[in-house]
């Protein structure tokens, strides 16, 4: 435990920034793995356990994209698009099979796949870690604010995730589109009864999730090393997310989101060995206060 | 949970037991358990082969963590996704106590339970209120948070390298571990006895409890049952099985690694119980034969491992939908109906 250095930087306005920045960027990343996890299971019912792995494509496309063509924004594409593709294929041609009260099927179904995804990219990319490096457009010198350090890719990933947010949010309560997702929520018999496909809302919504967590993996890539397996932990970190903030509550995914990337940033000066452990501290107490989450309304 | 249930409760519970029959089935029970320990006994003098031996130690390892693991998805209803991290538990556990403290081994193998049991009652107090998938994640996300303490706690636990450097294994009552046959036998006790017992649960009135809670939980709370704290003592069971089968291992590597505590050693454990099939006692035990058969056979072949046991765990969950043993039991019950229509 290292207390000192906690309140030493809670003292410092440069250490204050620098730890707060980067606690938003952890925060930032996995709100935009957690809200399709949240979303997916809203909608269809089910916890997409491999939602990782699309996380880890999406990092590896970008990174390939990226070294093709050299374009960063087309490197983001990359890997929203191909994650978006491989969701939908991978909810039409598999999840939609093993619907319905059997959690233990939908588990399974879905190792198995954490399983075969963590070992198509040792293949496809060897088991090494690797690196996209900076884009050059991002290769300016950090911006300085209150003495705290401030990479300027910094301040587009958070105001990508916020707009995703906005979008999302707004899109879901405004939209036509939305309301028959929410429909689709909410009673799947009724709204397959008025004439909508409810198939291609699942697979859609998936698609949607997938393609989240893949801009995730993509925006990730040029601050994190990539590596096979690399999604695992960001779907336990995200999962904690939701269970924190609430199953199905977008909102909720991005507070939680923001306080579990906050509670790592500066829990990292204070209790360097104990970092994950403050973490999972603070979902059992989430859970044992509230056990519907902070903004969750269904009970868990 | 249609498909995936250990026995029918209601079936059972609508037969009439009289003591007699029920006491019948426990010798049978004890019985059956004699002759297979006389049998694994038998193998060191027919087959000289150490790599059998060595299987078969494997297998009570991961046998008694699978069927542990069993109680809690067949019988209960609750899906851990973390039950492996009482299989780390206790190899790092008895490892640590026997490098530290040098206690002899009955003694260890005693304290390792009691940590356990600890252990156990207390994320089991916290998760065992949760449903389904909420269960199945919270167990899972604790299984991470002891695994990444067992990483990062390197002083104590040798961080990613494991606990090296051997267990000590000094002879007790005339039982030496470091020799191999003696390992071999005392392994095929653990498991032999801890089948046993978990058999004697799964048959006894509170492994009724059980199968009503797994079937109607809120029916079960109605007519006066505490749900919450029938949920934890089965979890806390399940985890010293578990936790034993972990002992073993650690004394078969003479170590403890944290690949011990990761998480797909739970997701095999789920796939062991699905393979074998969950409706019958000792589904899981032939679901971990045949799982180390396959780990062993594709390891040897190829460095993919992960998707050949992804596709046939997909070939499992979405093309057969049951385990081995399920197909078994179904065959055989209609071919005796066949039969019977046939006498008749």
């Amino acid at each position: 435990m290292d207390l000192d250095a906690l309140t030493g930087c809670l003292g410092s306005a440069a250490c204050l920034v620098t730890q707060t920045t980067s606690g938003l960027i952890i925060g930032m990343l996995l709100f935009l793995v957690a809200v399709g996890l949240t979303l997916i299971f809203g909608v269809l019912k089910v916890v997409n356990f491999s939602h990782g792995a699309f996380y880890m494509f999406g990092a590896y496309f970008a990174m390939t994209a990226y070294q093709l063509t050299g374009s960063f924004a087309l490197a983001m594409l990359c890997g929203a698009a191909g994650t978006a593709i491989l969701g939908l294929i991978f909810e039409r041609v598999f999840m939609s099979r093993v619907y319905g009260g059997d959690v233990l099927m939908q588990l399974l179904v879905c190792y198995a796949f954490v399983l075969i995804f963590d070992d198509i990219v040792r293949m496809v990319w060897g088991p090494e870690f690797r690196s996209m490096g900076m884009p050059t457009a991002f290769q300016v010198p950090p911006l300085f604010v209150a003495g705290g350090v401030v990479p300027p890719y910094y301040l587009l990933l958070i105001s990508v995730a916020l707009l995703v947010a906005v979008i999302l949010g707004l899109g879901l309560a405004r939209t036509k589109l939305g309301k028959v997702i929410r429909a689709a929520a909410h009673n799947p018999g009724m709204v397959s009864a008025l004439g909508i496909n409810t198939g291609l809302i699942y697979g859609s919504v998936f698609a949607l999730g997938g393609m989240l967590a893949g801009l995730a993996g993509a925006l990730a890539a040029p601050v994190r090393s990539l590596t096979p397996g690399m999604g695992f932990s960001v779907l336990i970190e995200s999962f904690i997310v939701t269970v924190v903030g609430g199953m199905g509550s977008i909102l909720g995914a991005l507070i939680g989101a923001l306080l579990i990337g906050l509670i790592r940033s500066f829990g990292s000066l204070g209790f360097p060995l104990f970092t994950e452990g403050l973490m999972y501290l603070f979902m059992v107490i989430v859970l044992v206060a509230r056990p519907t989450g902070l903004f969750g309304k269904e009970v868990a | 949970m249609t498909e995936l249930r250990a026995e029918s409760g209601g079936k059972a519970l609508g037969m009439p037991r009289s003591e007699a029959k029920s006491h019948r089935a426990r010798y049978l029970d004890v019985l059956i358990a004699i002759a297979a320990f006389a049998v694994l006994a038998m193998l060191p003098l027919l087959f000289s082969s150490k790599a059998l031996l060595d299987f078969v130690i494997r297998c009570s390892a991961f046998g008694l963590f699978a069927t542990s693991l069993n109680l809690l998805v067949g019988y209960t209803g609750m899906i851990s996704f973390g039950h492996g991290m009482f299989f780390g538990l206790g190899a790092y556990g008895f490892g640590l106590i026997m490098q530290r403290t040098g206690m002899p081994i009955p003694l260890a193998f005693l304290s390792t339970l009691l940590i356990t049991t600890a252990v156990a009652t207390i994320i089991g107090a916290i998760c065992v209120r949760l449903k389904e998938i909420y269960f199945a994640f919270v167990t899972l996300a604790f299984q991470m948070l002891i695994h990444s303490m067992i990483l990062s706690w390197s002083s104590l636990t040798g961080g990613d390298q494991g606990l090296r450097g051997g267990i000590p294994r000094p002879v007790f009552i005339g039982i030496d571990l470091a020799n191999h046959i003696h390992l071999y036998i005392v392994s095929c006790a653990l498991l032999v006895i801890g089948l046993l017992l978990m058999r004697q649960i799964a048959q006894s009135p509170f492994g009724y409890t059980l199968r009503m809670i797994r079937d109607n939980a809120s029916r079960a709370s109605f007519v006066g049952i505490d749900v919450w704290r029938a949920k934890l003592t089965i979890f806390v069971l399940a985890a010293l099985f578990a936790s034993t089968g972990g002992i073993i291992m650690s004394l078969f590597v003479s170590g403890a690694y944290p690949e011990f505590a990761f998480w797909t050693i739970s997701g095999e454990g789920i796939f062991i119980n699905m393979l074998g099939g969950v409706t019958t006692f000792l589904g899981p035990m032939v679901g971990t034969v045949l799982l180390l058969i396959l780990n062993d056979t594709v390891t040897r072949l190829t460095e993919y491992y992960g998707i050949v046991l992804g596709i046939v765990i997909l070939f499992f969950a979405i093309g057969l939908r049951k385990g081995l043993m399920d197909f078994t039991v179904e065959w055989y019950e209609q071919r005796r109906d066949s039969v019977r229509e046939r006498t008749r």
